[in-house]
């Protein structure tokens, strides 16, 4: 095989339910005697790292695992919240495989392989299988069956949940897999390392150059095959709620070493989030989506009361609900406050430009529980036999109904806020969130670099244009527990001769000299500005001309920014320390000289989609009443070469086909 | 608001380590904690000078990598947070605060503020799972109704974070409330029942094998801890060990 020859992606003949199926039938095996003689890396331990070393060291290979915090439990995916989709149908409400499928690619607004996408429902109901069975505490009801809630753009439940923590008791599971096999040998963990470059032996991934965080020494590490599941590059834009270290280095790496990226420029930008407060911060706090299922989202219906509230003279709860515009009710009666996250967050948008933010900033508005309080608090006070006509006790019920779901992110809410969300209504703008771009694979999550992988937020897989809530969790552990164990096989069992990879070769010898002279590069430069200075000048680049909505003029500008930017970089940058030892800005550089190059192709991908199509909002491609129109001419999937720069990027197109769905225009009227 | 900061420096985890006074001004009360030292630390590149290592990642009090010892206090002032929560709205103009590391025997500082968490995770190696491999075939996830009160409880000693702020409070340098609320999680699950008393012996001996002392109830981890891990698990787990080595 060779580089870039499994694009466009094969997938297995035969109807779309029987397909995974029948791959399975058909692939080769590793016999269990010769797993045994078979290394594997993976590099990150987030739910679709963690998952899938612990799956393939299970199956007798033997994994090694990186990440670069100091515990394969704190990878970004602990800080997820809401929860994980599964088509299980508990709640009875007409869910099934074929629904979570249906809505996940209308939800990416058609721009996700079919294939993929049914292989992900096919499989979730085996996940909630496997993290109960592995003493995952999911939310459960009275009768001591699994609870399940709502999240945004359908119109079943079918969300597992663990409080406000969802991401951590799932990682937490995973973590727990990882153990019992650090336990037994098979995974070799290596906390506080870096991947820093990928190695090719004759074209394939044959090992990696990593970097010890706490020594500063290069370290080479070889495989059979190099597993990347790094996560999301949302950090491009300096603040978004992503984790301060999750980047996108080693997904850029591999991307410069021959792996195609896609769809970059799709980006989910979340609409609850806490709003930005000044220029010192450094991040930004989500608000779970499940606040959506009882939250009410609204804007003063008059812009004088707007103006009153920004100055401070007036209180959310003083507008009477006759004044209040609850705009994606209004917009949206069908699906109301639970519309798809893009569909949200440009509605919100659209409000605060009109003039009608809250907040002193004006970038914010309100997400209200004063009417779900008192609904709860009255059903409560009548099932316990109390007044419910009282409206104190009423209110008093609804608030420790309300705590009981949401306790924690209210009081996560107050104390950045300083606001008791319980008086008075929250304040959310959108932030950025996920990237539903990524290193693109095949459907056996393979890149076009052979035996070189990629899992979990760092590929482009199964959302298209747009990720519903509560499917990234989803989508990790798919790729992690029940994908890659299989289908990295079909590539290993060819492999099973090659013996033990060499580390003392050209190949890693040349790929540890440019890592080194990159480190070297950055101490010795004589700048005199902090790595942050252009992270931040680079993220406010891509808030204002590649963010929310874009258009042809704003992003040619923003390609230029960015190049400007990166000169300056090198130019200017300043890294204190030295190469020993720990030094947080010196890999904070590498990171930001890689968002410097990404950005570019994230622009340069915006730009060549002329249409509008989930979270990518193209001004010049609206219908009158505002929404995004898309364009048959791109149904496909926009995979990028590397050639030498960003701008030199050459574009692969992978048509889309739908045959299971039809394709129709996204309303959630 | 400007603030006087007293802060552990020590360059790697052999050399001596000593605190080191730093000024910094124009803080807003809006800011966190670790954005305060942001602006120490950016401040301190511009001079040249090597800026102060600490561990955060999420910012948000869930992947329990910030640990400071804030004027003595683990997480600092307020309570149930952890240091990456904590605003400055907290503290007033002219305020001196001293940071140091999380100490303890079984945390090696590894630079600055950094420690050494890794015993944490070799008590967890220890017993900290349930055997059983990924298949895609075991039993549907409704087959064992869990009372909710059980799976409750499982939950809120689930819900620890690894932070260690435990240990840094108990003038023992005890890892009970961490090891008693992963024991306890099991024990309370029926996935648990099948290991639950190798468990428990298996990491009570790791734990007393990486140095951490012995809990004399002093409560102090209860405390500071910011997930309101509670004490009532290391009678749980005390249970559980004595039960477990009587048979
Ligand atoms: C605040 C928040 C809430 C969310 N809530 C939900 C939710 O409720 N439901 C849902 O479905 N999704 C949610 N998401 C999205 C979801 O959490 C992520 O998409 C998902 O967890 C990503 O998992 P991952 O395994 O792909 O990567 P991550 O969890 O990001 O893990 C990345 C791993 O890679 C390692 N790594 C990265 N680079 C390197 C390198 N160069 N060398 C070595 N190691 C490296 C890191 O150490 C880490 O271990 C949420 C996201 C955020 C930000
Ligand atoms: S028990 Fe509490 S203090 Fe101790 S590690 Fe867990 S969360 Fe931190
Ligand atoms: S930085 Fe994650 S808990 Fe503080």
């Amino acid at each position: 095989m060779t580089l870039g020859e499994n694009f466009p992606a094969k997938t297995p003949e035969g109807p779309i339910e029987d397909k995974w199926t029948s791959y399975k039938n058909k692939i080769d095996l590793v016999n269990p005697a010769n797993k045994r003689l078979i290394d594997i890396i993976v590099v990150g331990t987030g739910l679709a790292g963690a998952s899938a070393a612990a799956s393939l060291a299970e199956l007798g290979y033997n994994v090694k695992a990186f990440c670069f915090q100091d515990s394969p439990r704190r990878a970004h995916s602990i800080a997820a919240q809401g929860g994980i989709n599964a088509s299980k149908n508990y709640m009875g409400d007409g869910d099934s495989d074929y629904r979570l499928f249906y809505d996940t690619v209308k939800g990416g607004d058609y721009r996700a392989r079919e294939e993929n996408v049914y292989r992900l429902a096919e499989v979730s109901g085996n996940i909630i299988d496997q993290c109960v069975a592995q003493g995952v505490p999911f939310a459960r009801d009275y009768g001591g069956l699994l609870d399940n809630r709502s999240f945004g753009g359908v119109l079943v439940s079918r969300t597992f949940y663990a409080k406000g923590q969802t991401g951590q008791q799932l990682l937490l599971g995973a973590y727990s897999a990882m153990n019992r096999q650090i336990a037994r040998g098979k995974i070799k963990m290596y906390n506080r390392h870096e991947m820093m470059d990928l190695v090719l032996v004759e074209g394939k991934a044959r090992g990696i150059i990593a970097k010890n965080l706490i020594t500063g020494d290069l370290e080479r590490h070889s495989a059979h095959a190099v597993v990347i599941a790094s996560g999301g590059y949302g950090n491009v834009f300096y603040l978004s709620t992503n984790a301060m270290g999750s980047n996108v280095s080693a997904a850029w790496k591999i991307h410069k070493k021959g792996a195609w990226f896609a769809n970059p420029c799709f980006t989910q930008i979340h609409p609850t989030c806490i709003p930005v407060s000044g220029d010192h911060q450094s991040k930004l706090t989500l608000m779970s989506e499940s606040l959506r299922n009882d939250g009410r989202i609204w804007v003063p219906a008059k812009e004088e009361d707007a103006k009153a509230i920004r100055s401070g003279k007036l209180k959310p709860t003083e507008i009477a609900e006759s004044d209040r515009d609850y705009f994606l009710e209004r917009r949206y009666p069908a699906f109301g406050n639970l519309v798809p996250r893009d569909v949200a967050s440009r509605a919100a948008k659209e409000r605060c430009d009109a003039g009608f933010g809250v907040n002193a900033t004006g970038e914010a508005v309100y997400l209200d529980f004063a009417s779900a309080m008192t609904r709860y608090g009255k059903e409560k006070a009548l099932v316990t036999h109390q007044d419910a006509s009282n409206e104190a006790l009423v209110l008093e019920l609804g608030k420790e109904i309300i705590a009981t779901k949401y306790g924690n992110l209210f009081q996560m809410y107050e104390k950045i806020v300083d606001q008791n969300p319980y008086e008075t209504p929250m304040m959310i703008y959108p932030a950025v969130h996920y990237t539903m771009g990524g290193v693109w694979v095949d459907y056996d999550l393979m890149t076009t670099i052979p035996g070189c992988y990629a899992i979990g937020e760092a590929n482009f897989s199964e959302h298209g244009a747009n990720r519903l809530g509560a499917s990234a969790l989803m989508q990790g552990l798919a790729d992690g527990y029940f994908v890659l164990p299989y289908t990295i096989g079909n590539y290993l069992a060819k492999d099973i001769r090659t013996g033990t990879i060499p580390v003392d070769t050209p190949e890693f010898a040349a790929a540890e000299k440019s890592v080194q002279k990159q480190l070297e590069l950055f101490i010795n430069n004589k700048g005199s500005k902090p790595v942050d200075y252009f992270h931040k000048k680079l993220g406010k680049v891509m808030w204002d001309k590649v963010g929310m909505s874009r258009n042809g003029r704003d992003l040619k500008n923003a390609v230029k920014d960015i190049q400007a930017i990166r000169d300056e970089f090198y130019k200017e940058v300043k890294v204190p320390g030295d190469l020993n030892g720990f030094n947080e800005e010196l890999a904070k550089a590498g990171r930001v000289a890689d968002f410097l190059e990404l950005g570019e192709l994230f622009a340069k991908d915006a730009l060549n989609r002329e249409e509008s199509c989930g979270g990518h909002f193209r001004e010049e491609y609206q219908t009158p009443e505002g929404e995004a129109k898309r364009d048959k001419a791109f149904q496909y999937v926009a995979a990028w070469e590397h050639s030498g720069a960003p701008k030199d990027a050459k574009l692969h197109k992978e048509m889309l086909d739908y045959k299971y769905i039809e394709v129709k225009e996204r309303s959630y009227k | 608001m400007n603030l006087k900061l007293k802060i552990w420096r020590q360059k790697n985890s052999t050399a001596k380590g000593k605190i080191v006074d730093y000024e910094v001004n124009e803080i807003s009360s809006d800011m966190s904690f670790l954005e305060m030292l942001d602006v120490l630390n950016a401040d301190l590149t511009e001079k040249g000078k090597e800026p102060v290592s600490f561990d955060h990642d999420c910012r948000e009090g869930i992947c329990g990598s910030c640990s400071l010892q804030i004027n003595g206090r683990p997480h600092g002032p307020d309570g149930a947070i952890t240091t990456c929560q904590l605003h400055m709205r907290k503290f007033k103009d002219g305020d001196s605060i001293v940071i140091e590391p999380f100490r303890a025997k079984a945390f090696p500082i590894v630079k600055d503020l950094i420690i050494d968490r890794s015993a944490f995770d070799r008590v967890q190696h220890a017993g900290a799972f349930v055997s059983v491999n990924t298949s895609g075939n075991t039993q549907d996830a409704n087959a064992t109704p869990i009372n909710k009160v059980d799976a409750d409880y499982a939950f809120d000693a689930a819900s620890c974070i690894g932070c260690g702020a435990c240990v840094a409070a108990c003038k023992n340098a005890s890892a009970m409330l961490f090891v008693s609320a992963k024991v306890s999680q099991y024990a309370l699950l029926p996935q648990g029942q099948v290991e639950r008393e190798k468990r428990v012996t298996d990491m009570v001996s790791q734990m007393d094998e990486e140095g951490f002392g012995a809990c004399t109830n002093t409560g102090a981890c209860e405390i500071e801890c910011p997930k309101g891990i509670s004490i009532t698990n290391i009678a749980r787990m005390n249970r559980e060990f004595i039960g477990s080595n009587l048979k």
